[in-house]
């Protein structure tokens, strides 16, 4: 009778070991992941204030940096870009069409505060974080496209193709609808998005929208800005200036 | 009744053409895998046209999916003898093009292995998310509603049904309108007027269809179709058809009216290249003048004309959607009204788009899947409609 206490006793301390040496680094890591213990809120919206007459026509350093960061091809592999190809910025040019005058400026989503896409997403997939970052879900998105059907700024890209040596911080899925994500994983780290660090000339500003000591409230604040498409309401994070 | 050599003839002809619906079908599901498999990049869907040919298939089945079941509708809802004698076929040929449709659109998803996230996941705020409830309600409904008209003991029942599928394909087919009608940015769609015209062509569409249908079967079987029917049911397809006209023409003037819709109607109407000649030859003359002659011309009306009008308004259907889909999308986006824009993405600029033969096959094969079903089960159980002798109303 003792005897089967004894190698009971014996099964399980060694079991417990055993559970903890195969949990104990799982969780190291999982530390080591989140990066920040505590959740995102809505006490913070990040925006971005992009000055018009700071950005140069032909220059594509965002374009650039964005697609480095981001694991796109960005139409190296096939000698140029296709209409297939993910874009989650570009370069616009635009000439008035009264006065003449040319300007060039960075498009990409503009993490809406009232996102169509996300209203309009069958499964939820596509969605809007507390601090105001409007993301897709890879794991949910069905690839249905009707995001990018709603999309007023024609933001988002499909992946069409199977995809290769993509960024860890960066999941990526062939079939699933992608954009922006204004380099969210960057943020979570206390960095710039990467189209903001690279711009040459500072004309893209990064910051807290609803902190009014920071330097983008203060700006909006004190400069006109303009958000694309105002009449459609949707309160977008992006903002610009000199339109 | 049939001769046995005709019989064993027909069985032969029978089973070709299963054969030949099969042989569709899976060659659309061959094509949906190669589509899985490779990509999107084998179609010719790129990030401008992002809803293609097999959205055009799909599209055109399951709006005359619900348009079908108006035969059922008049029967049961507004008790006309007559279409009460159609219901069950009008109700299997909704099932069949709403399988059909369905098919495609699932086939077409970018991840088609994810479909049970779709029914686990809703966002209540999507009418995608609505219309997948609704499609499936409605492949329940009309199945209960076949029910109650086939098992006897079930036959008090089936008026109450038919009301119930009734109000079901009106506000589904009002969905399928609101999937347009609430892209509010793109100058093509974002109109109230989107839901009752899918409702209306629904109507035209659906009894365009079973018309075809409902001859072939009377022709397989060595029927002739009684004028009286023929004249009221061609009838009908004319006022459907005019009305759908109707509705189509009063969206393309609401939006003539204002001047930021002006270029928009200008590249669909006069200068857009293919879009207009299939809206103005396609939509226009093949699926609503020339039908509108067969049906009303006083030298004209026979059975063979109206299955000829029938199937002329199915083409100018898929020419409409056509336009209305892929030539909605081709036209740029309005982004910063008051400047010309240029891009690497398109801004702009019209998007071009040529169908590949993968996604014209996925279309076909819906297509395949609704005749498979329609010919299996018409076959299999009395679809044939029994009209009485006398005609009451």
């Amino acid at each position: 009778m003792s005897d089967i206490n004894v190698q009971r006793r014996q099964f399980l301390k060694t079991s417990a070991g055993l559970a903890a040496v195969a949990i104990a680094p799982g969780m190291l890591l999982f530390e080591v992941a989140h990066g920040k213990p505590e959740a995102v809120s809505n006490k913070v919206r990040w925006g971005m204030l992009i000055n018009t007459a700071n950005c140069v026509d032909g220059c594509n350093d965002c374009v650039t940096a964005c697609n480095k960061e981001n694991g796109l091809a960005g139409g190296l592999n096939s000698g140029g870009l296709s209409p297939t190809d993910s874009q989650w910025i570009r370069k616009i040019e635009l000439k008035d069409m009264r006065g003449g005058r040319t300007l060039s400026l960075p498009m990409m989503c503009q993490h809406c505060e009232h996102p169509p896409c996300v209203d309009v997403c069958p499964t939820g997939a596509s969605f809007k974080r507390a601090d105001g970052i409007v993301l897709v879900d890879k794991h949910r998105c069905i690839g249905c496209r009707y995001c990018m059907m709603a999309c007023p700024y024609k933001a988002r890209s499909f992946v069409h193709e199977p995809l290769h040596d993509q960024n860890p911080d960066v999941p990526r899925g062939k079939g699933t609808v992608e954009s922006c994500t204004m380099c969210v994983h960057r943020i979570d780290r206390g960095q710039q998005p990467a189209c903001a660090e690279a711009c040459p000339n500072k004309a893209i500003l990064f910051g807290n929208l609803n902190d009014p000591d920071s330097e983008i409230a203060i700006k909006i604040r004190t400069v006109a800005s303009t958000q694309v498409r105002a009449d459609l309401g949707l309160n977008t994070g992006i903002r610009y200036q000199g339109l | 009744m049939p001769t046995s050599s005709f019989n064993k003839n027909e069985q032969r002809y029978f089973y070709s053409l299963v054969a030949a619906g099969l042989l569709v079908v899976l060659t659309g599901l061959f094509a949906a895998h190669l589509m899985e498999e490779h990509g999107h990049i084998i179609t010719g869907m790129n990030n401008q046209i992002v809803w293609g040919i097999p959205h055009v298939f799909a599209i055109f089945m399951i709006v005359a999916a619900s348009g079908v079941l108006n035969v059922a509708s008049i029967g049961s809802v507004f008790g006309k003898p007559i279409y009460k004698a159609r219901a069950p076929l009008s109700s299997l040929l909704s099932i069949a093009l709403l399988a059909g449709g369905l098919t495609v659109l699932m086939l077409d998803l970018g991840r088609p292995d994810r479909v049970i996230v779709a029914a686990t996941n809703y966002n209540p705020t999507s009418v995608f998310a609505w219309n997948v409830l609704l499609y499936s309600g409605l492949f329940g409904l009309v199945s209960v509603y076949l029910w109650t008209m086939m098992e006897q003991r079930m036959n008090p029942w089936s008026k109450p049904v038919g009301l119930a599928v009734f109000a079901w394909r009106i506000i589904l087919t009002t969905c399928t309108g609101l999937i347009f009608a609430f892209l509010v940015a793109r100058q093509a769609y974002g109109s109230a007027l989107l839901p009752p015209m899918f409702i209306v062509i629904s109507f035209a569409w659906g009894l365009a269809v079973f018309h075809v249908v409902q001859s072939a079967i009377y022709a397989w079987n060595g029927k002739t179709h009684a004028p009286d029917i023929v004249k009221r049911m061609k009838n009908l397809l004319g006022i459907f058809v005019m009305a759908a006209l109707y509705f189509v023409a009063a969206y393309h003037l609401t939006n003539l009216y204002f001047a930021h819709q002006s270029g928009f109607e200008r590249f669909i109407l006069i200068d857009g290249g293919l879009y207009p000649r299939l809206f103005w030859w396609g939509y226009g003359l093949l699926g609503n003048l020339l039908p509108l002659v067969l049906i009303f011309h006083p030298g004209l009306g026979k059975t063979r004309n109206v299955v000829a009008a029938s199937l002329l308004v199915i083409l100018g259907g898929f020419a409409l959607l056509y336009v209305f889909v892929i030539g909605g999308q081709a036209y740029p986006l309005s982004i910063f009204p008051g400047y010309a824009a240029s891009s690497s993405f398109g801004d702009g600029q019209i998007a071009q788009y040529s169908p590949s033969l993968p996604e014209i096959l996925l279309g076909f094969g819906g297509l395949g899947m609704a005749f498979l079903i329609t010919t299996v089960s018409v076959r299999a159980l009395n679809f044939m409609p029994h009209d009485k002798p006398y005609i009451a109303d």
